[in-house]
């Protein structure tokens, strides 16, 4: 039992934008006590909202119980409670703004609403180090390019339509591969990528720095029906299209702010081929290439936890009447006046 | 078709490499389309032959459009390489934050103005930031670099082409980038008429508003 310094601060962090449910634990200097998720797999096709709501209602306290324990921090020693505001699904949004208001009443402690998107770049720059990168942050809700400049995180690129994620899983779907615990359904696609030979071109769409993967999800599907190619050479050509254009857009942004980070986080930044791609990008332009650690590419609690204290050291608190939910909340729209 | 001399980079854009160069006494630009290493060379070789043969076609409908582009000398699709007039002067991009405000008013008109003369021509420039604009020593204002442009009269693509422009007045030109789109859309407005522009800043919004979980909605009907 490793004791804590009984002046330490600690922040939980509660996500709730979409299919997971998670809880962080990270102390003011940013050391992540606990991250601890539970994923809602549906029975058959998409994210159902209010099934995904009901679901994270009822593991919420095992979640919150096991997140504790495992920081060995006691609910009374909390500091503050940040949840995420937005963007994101209403239903799933509204459980985890819930439970973060009556924790914070009940301990009578401060509450801080953060932005997802921010969340996702914040956990990236406290685990690879980089200070003011481009970032690259692709999941299943989003996909976009953005930088740091006056005060906001500013929006470059972005899809036109679906996520990355989205996109992988759809395909993933369509093709009858499984939801498996722990195994997001687009890892199934990479592996499956690996043992593709021939590439299959598919529509490729970039739009200055936005993108459209709708178009490539529909002709791979399409071909996928008619059987003329083995999976593995679509799931492959999927990939190779998708991360191109990710990648291309990334690099249109690079050369524009000229920054000298690249980061990429976000569920989708596991995939070692995407890796691979920016990673070179990066190099081309003098830039170092910083990847999240897997553990904090998917949505999560410590990223919540961790942006509430950078926002709460920087004056900012969210009040209970505030607290609804941001089901739009642009990354953009977000003062990050921690960032200097 | 006569020999080129290339004789120094000029500029590395966003996508390609362009050089300044002697062709026939003249002093022209070459773009280039190098090789991206990170996708596999099938895509990469289509990617950049259609951009390259697209590319100078569309220039030409816009200059047909009444919109100043660059002349095109040469397109070589092998080495996806295009040869055109140089265009002295300066980018948008690095001119547009020191204007004074009726200058800068100004200018954002005659870019409303421009791209409402590609719309309604059935041209969409597929990438419209102030880099890709170049205002001559003479003051005439070029667009430039239509590679990922498309022929389309559709309210779709005109209301992209025009969120395009205004994400970059936003990443770029945070400062001025309210009052530069609007005075955009007063150009715009000017050539078309107050219903179209109207018109496409509605689909301008319902674009913004996508993204996330757009898909999931369609899984579950
Ligand atoms: N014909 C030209 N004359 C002078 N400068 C040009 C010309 N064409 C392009 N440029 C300059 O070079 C830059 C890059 O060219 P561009 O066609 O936009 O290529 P990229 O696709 O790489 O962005 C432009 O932003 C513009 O400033
Ligand atoms: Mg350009």
């Amino acid at each position: 039992m490793v004791a804590h310094k009984t002046s330490e601060r600690y922040c939980l962090g509660i996500e709730s934008t979409a299919d997971d449910f998670g809880v962080g634990i990270s102390t003011f200097n940013g050391k992540i006590l606990a991250n601890i998720s539970n994923g809602y797999i549906p029975k058959e096709g998409g994210i159902h909202p209010r099934e995904a709501a009901r679901h994270h209602a009822e593991v919420a306290d095992a979640v919150l119980a096991e997140a504790l324990a495992k920081a060995e921090v006691k609910a009374k020693d909390l500091t503050l409670i940040a949840f995420s505001q937005g963007p994101g699904l209403g239903p799933c949004l509204r459980t985890g703004a819930t439970v973060a208001r009556a924790l914070a009443s009940y301990l009578n402690i401060p509450l801080v609403g953060v932005n997802h998107s921010v969340g996702h770049i914040e956990i990236g720059k406290l685990k690879t180090g980089a200070k003011d990168p481009l970032t690259l942050y692709v999941s299943g809700g989003n996909t976009m390019v953005t930088a740091y400049a006056s005060g906001r995180y500013r929006v470059f690129g972005e899809t036109l339509d679906i996520a990355l994620g989205n996109c992988l899983d759809v395909f993933a779907r369509e093709a009858g591969l499984k939801h498996k615990k722990g195994v997001p359904l687009g890892a199934a696609v990479e592996q499956l990528a690996q043992h593709g030979k021939e590439l299959v071109l598919l529509p490729y769409v970039v739009k200055g720095m936005d993108l459209s993967l709708s178009g490539l999800l529909t002709a791979a599907t399409t071909a996928l029906k008619k059987g003329n190619c083995s999976l593995e050479d679509l799931c492959y050509s999927l990939q190779e299209h998708a991360f191109s254009m990710v990648t291309e857009v990334t690099e249109r942004a690079l050369a524009h702010t000229e920054k000298k980070e690249v980061l990429l986080t976000g569920g989708v930044a596991a995939n070692k081929r995407l890796q691979d791609m920016l990673k070179f990008i990066a190099g081309e332009h003098d830039a170092t290439f910083n990847v999240v650690p897997r553990a904090f590419a998917a949505d999560n609690g410590a990223m919540i936890a961790w942006t509430g204290i950078l926002a709460y050291t920087h004056g900012l608190v969210t009040p209970v009447e505030e607290s609804f939910v941001r089901v739009r909340w642009r990354v953009d729209r977000v003062d990050v006046p921690w960032v200097k | 078709m006569g020999e080129v001399t290339l004789t120094k980079l000029l500029r590395k854009g966003a996508e390609a490499s362009l050089f300044l160069a002697d062709w026939h006494g003249r002093r022209v630009v070459v773009k280039t389309r190098l090789p991206k290493k990170y996708r596999p060379e099938k895509l990469d070789l289509t990617i950049r032959s259609y951009r390259t043969i697209h590319e100078p076609q569309l220039m030409h409908e816009a200059k047909a459009a009444g919109v100043p582009t660059p002349t095109i000398f040469m397109v070589d699709v092998k080495n996806a390489a295009i040869t055109m007039e140089f265009v002295e002067g300066k980018q948008v991009k690095q001119l547009l934050d020191g204007l004074p405000k009726t200058e800068r008013h100004d200018l954002c008109v005659r870019i409303g103005e421009l791209i409402a003369k590609l719309h309604s021509h059935g041209v969409i420039h597929g990438d419209l930031t102030t880099s890709n604009m170049i205002l001559s020593s003479e003051g005439r204002l070029f667009m430039v670099d239509f590679g990922l442009g498309e022929k389309s009269n559709e309210r779709e693509a005109q209301g992209v082409d025009l969120h395009l422009l205004k994400r970059a007045l936003q990443s770029t030109h945070y400062q001025f980038a309210e009052e530069c789109f609007h005075d955009v859309l007063k150009g715009y407005m000017a050539v078309l008429g107050a219903d179209a522009a109207e018109r496409i800043l509605e689909k301008v919004k319902e674009i913004e508003k996508r993204g996330r979980y757009i898909a999931e909605r369609k899984q579950d009907s």
